[in-house]
Parts: structure tokens; C-alpha cells; sequence
């Protein structure tokens, strides 16, 4: 039984230049084509046809067209959200069934979100888990207490709490839901955890240890200031912030008031002058 | 020949192949290495009863259709390479396969849906007594509601429709916020006052929730008779 828009788009094809054309195309264990969704920090977005195999960098740098502003990506999460990290340094994957599961991801939906180094792994991986914990039927214990476990170690290290073993009990408790739940939700749903510890531990270290967020997004870890050489006092910060925490005058230097700021990162994103909001 | 004479000659056998026809319906495999007969059809944690071998359970009722949502009575299958941890109560047994109770994985899942219990039904003595039972008596985890006892096994839910038959008791919600619950959330007639859920319940949290359930109970039984 096929529901699937995708695969019956192969259907005709198949039909018309027959089975052993289709099976020519691709790797030999994934024959044939793959349509993904490419988002995320990537100059092309959109859906995208290749033959099943060809590098995850190619997809990434020659049809996405590379990272707005950067030299590469840090890292793709395929197969959606219960799909898994894979960093820059495996950049040469070959994308098809197989590869991906061993690396730790899926195929799952085609979804391809690139992410760079302004994405924090700690905070992907709570974001994908806290869909999931709402994806969940409930029937069993492992997904269900499981899940909501794993957000509150996730919720503790993104606010700089923790302990180094803590990432080591996450990763048990990890595997106890992939191999303890009933289904496939709760089966694949630690893959996001598993694969950024496995390929990012450090960023997990840092939050935890030094209680910074190398990324700058978890917002109990950053404070936003602005750069006394490169601010030209446009104030369109100042006009801009919902807090009204940015003071200065006109052509002077403006200055952040952190303890109202609300770290929502508007100031950085209005800032005509690159650089001159820093975040760390 | 006894039963046990003959499970404990088959694995021997069971090696040079195809001969047994006079165990025929028979199934041969081990249980932490010991050599067990089971029926077709059985699971294994019926097979492991059968044998005396302990596996614990929280949701497993055998009146009822077994359901595979506690999972605390998971076991690791094994054949040469491939293993899979699965779960007892629901696992048919097959010809040959290595079932490990206590196996490492086994150990982790139990470990961490005991701890997670701990904080989600908080008040239940059993489950206190159980997860002590397998080393876990604190929990990390952050306890919503410290008068908690119900689990949300489901076992009321089941006897009611399916040895009871009338449905008066139902999931409702899902995920995280799933909870018993009658339909519409009021008590309702159909409730025949029977008391099998709070028999079946593993925790007795059904004990008081008894009287959220059942409706006008003298309607059925006569004015006065009920209470």
C-alpha cells in the first residue's frame, strides 16, 4: 500500500523506462532518487532531487549553495525531528539508507535542516524533544516518562546546571528509551541527544562547566554588549528593543542594559554595522 | 519421562537438529542459559512463570489482553549476534532464542523507568517497594504532583471493557498529559459499582478515584441497597 506523494511520483517513471533505469541510479543497497526538504542556514532552500548516495556536502555546498556568511555548515539534522545530528567532519557521508543509520540519523522524511555556528546543539536537541514529548501516545513508560525526563536534563544544561556525569546519565537514559518503548516514535525520538553528545560533547561541556553557550542562543548562558570602536549610534537598536534597554545618544556610543535585557537578539539583528553587537 | 527430564535434555539435541518428533508443538530455548520448554504460542514471561523464573511486571494482569506499556518486564533476546531488547509479556517464544532477564540493557531501562516512576506516581507504596527492590530508591526527576499513585497502565480501563464489558472508564488526553477519566468527566451510570478496577489496579490508585466514576449506583440496585 503506497500513500506516499514521493513515492508514487516514481511510479511513472519506473513504469515508462522500466525497473533495472531506476535501480541504475544511486548507491546499490538505495537505488534510485531522493527528493529533500534543504533548509535552515543554506543560501538555496528548498526541495531538491539527487541520486541516492551522493555526499552530504555536495547536496549542502554545490545545490544549497553553501552557508550564508560562512565558510561551511556545522552540522545537518536529517530525517526531522527524530532524525539525528551529523557535524561538518563527516561532511563526505554518502546520504542514503544505510549511511545515515549508521551515523546515527535517518532518511525519515527528507528533511535537511544545515545549521551553523550561531545553532546550538544543547538547544536543537531540546527544541526536537520537546516536539516529540507532545508527539508521544503515552502508552508506554520509557517514551513517555522517558522523554519528559530527558527534556529536564536538557532543561538543566541549557541553564548551566548540571555535572559532567549528568551528560553520561542522559545518554543511559538515552538508550534505555530506544531500546525500552514500544514504538518507533520513542525508538528514534533519542537521536537527536545521542548524536550531538556523540559528535558535540564539548559544546554540552561548556554549557555545563564554564556555563557559556558557545553559539549564543541559550539565553540564561549570554549577555548581548555593544563594541565601543564599532557602534556608530544610529540607535536603531535603541528604537527597536522591546525592553528599552539600549541608552545612547545620536552618533555616540549606546550601551545595553543587561540586567533588563530579555537576550532576544533583535539589537543584533537590526545592527547595520557587522559586528558591533556581540553575543557571548 | 517428566517435563523437566525433558527440558533438560533438549538443548543437547537441539544442536545436532531435526530430530525431535516426539516433541512436537515443542519449543526449545534458554532463559538465562537454562534450557526451557515452552508451548507454541507462548510469551516468555509465561514461559519464565512456568519455570519460577522471576521477571517483574506492573501492568501484566492474566485475565487481561496483555498490553506492553510498563515495560518493566523487559528481557533481552538474543540469537549469535543479533539482540533486541523486547518486551516479556508480549514475545512469542521461538526455537533457539537466548533470553537474558538481568542483561545490562535490561538493567538500564528497569533502572530508569523505576526512577522516572518514582517521581510520576510518587505516593505508591508498590512501586516504592519495587524500584527498591531493583536498587532505585531516589529519583532525579521533578515530582508534579506528590499525592500521584495512578500509573496509567490502563488495567482499569481494560477489565472494564473487556471482562466487565460496559466501558465506563476510559484514557483520557495523551502523551505526558494522559490520565484516567470517564466519558464526558462525569461520573456515569453505566458503572455497574463492580470494583474490578480497583482489584486489577497495581498501585491501588483506583481505590480513590472509585466514587469519580460511578454514577447513581441505586438506580440499578434498588433505593438503599447500594451503600
Amino acid at each position: 500500500m503506497l500513500n506516499n506523494v514521493e513515492t508514487w511520483a516514481n511510479v511513472p517513471m519506473i513504469i515508462a523506462q522500466g525497473g533495472e533505469w531506476y535501480a541504475g541510479i544511486g548507491s546499490p543497497q538505495s537505488t534510485g532518487t531522493k527528493v529533500f526538504s534543504l533548509v535552515g542556514k543554506v543560501n538555496n532552500v528548498g526541495l531538491v532531487e539527487v541520486p541516492m548516495g551522493v555526499s552530504l556536502a555536495h547536496i549542502v555546498e554545490n545545490i544549497g549553495g553553501g552557508v550564508p556568511g560562512q565558510e561551511h555548515f556545522k552540522a545537518v539534522q536529517t530525517g526531522g525531528p527524530s532524525g539525528g545530528v551529523i557535524p561538518y567532519t563527516l561532511k563526505d557521508l554518502s546520504v542514503d539508507f544505510d549511511t545515515l543509520t549508521k551515523a546515527g540519523s535517518m532518511m525519515g522524511s527528507g528533511g535537511m535542516i544545515v545549521m551553523d555556528k550561531r545553532d546550538c546543539v544543547v538547544d536543537v536537541a531540546r527544541y526536537f524533544l520537546h516536539f516529540l514529548e507532545d508527539e508521544s501516545c503515552g502508552k508506554c513508560l520509557p517514551c513517555r516518562l522517558g522523554l519528559k525526563g530527558m527534556l529536564e536534563f536538557l532543561n538543566k544544561f541549557s541553564q548551566g546546571h548540571g555535572s559532567l556525569e549528568d551528560i553520561d546519565e542522559l545518554q543511559s537514559l538515552a538508550q534505555a528509551v530506544m531500546d525500552g518503548s514500544l514504538c518507533a516514535l520513542g525508538g528514534s525520538a533519542p537521536n537527536p541527544v545521542l548524536t550531538t553528545i556523540k559528535h558535540f560533547r564539548d559544546e554540552y561541556v561548556d554549557h555545563i562547566i564554564n556555563h557559556k553557550c558557545p553559539a549564543g542562543v541559550c539565553r540564561d548562558l549570554i549577555t548581548y554588549r555593544i563594541d565601543p570602536e564599532l557602534c556608530n549610534g544610529c540607535r536603531l537598536c535603541a528604537r527597536t528593543c522591546p525592553q528599552n534597554c539600549i541608552t545612547g545618544e545620536k552618533k555616540k556610543l549606546h550601551t545595553i542594559d543587561s540586567a533588563a535585557c530579555i537576550r532576544c537578539g533583535v539589537c543584533m539583528d537590526v545592527c547595520p554595522v557587522e559586528g558591533a553587537v556581540i553575543v557571548e | 519421562m517428566s517435563a523437566r527430564e525433558k527440558k533438560e535434555k533438549k538443548p543437547k539435541q537441539a544442536k545436532k537438529a531435526k530430530e525431535p518428533e516426539s516433541r512436537e508443538g515443542f519449543i526449545n530455548f534458554t532463559i538465562n542459559g537454562q534450557p526451557v520448554l515452552a508451548r507454541e504460542g507462548w510469551t516468555v514471561l509465561e514461559t519464565a512463570r512456568q519455570y519460577g523464573i522471576h521477571i517483574p511486571t506492573l501492568c501484566f494482569h492474566g485475565a487481561l489482553q496483555a498490553s506492553g506499556g510498563c515495560r518493566l518486564c523487559v528481557v533481552e533476546a538474543r540469537q549469535g549476534a543479533w539482540s533486541r531488547v523486547v518486551v516479556s509479556c508480549l514475545y512469542p517464544v521461538w526455537e533457539g532464542v537466548e533470553i537474558l532477564t538481568d542483561s545490562e540493557r535490561v538493567k538500564n531501562v528497569r533502572r530508569w523507568v523505576l526512577e522516572m516512576l518514582l517521581a510520576d506516581c510518587p505516593a505508591s507504596k508498590e512501586i516504592q517497594e519495587l524500584a527498591r527492590e531493583y536498587g532505585v530508591t531516589t529519583t532525579r526527576f521533578t515530582v508534579e504532583n506528590p499525592e500521584e499513585e495512578c500509573l496509567r497502565c490502563g488495567l482499569c480501563v481494560q477489565v472494564c471493557e473487556e471482562v466487565v464489558g460496559v466501558k465506563a472508564l476510559s484514557f483520557a488526553s495523551r502523551g505526558v498529559s494522559k490520565h484516567i477519566a470517564t466519558p464526558y468527566m462525569v461520573p456515569n451510570n453505566a458503572c455497574v459499582g463492580c470494583g474490578s478496577c480497583v482489584t486489577v489496579c497495581p498501585t491501588g490508585a483506583m481505590g480513590t478515584r472509585l466514587d469519580q466514576v460511578r454514577g447513581d449506583i441505586s438506580r440499578r440496585t434498588g433505593h438503599g441497597y447500594a451503600h
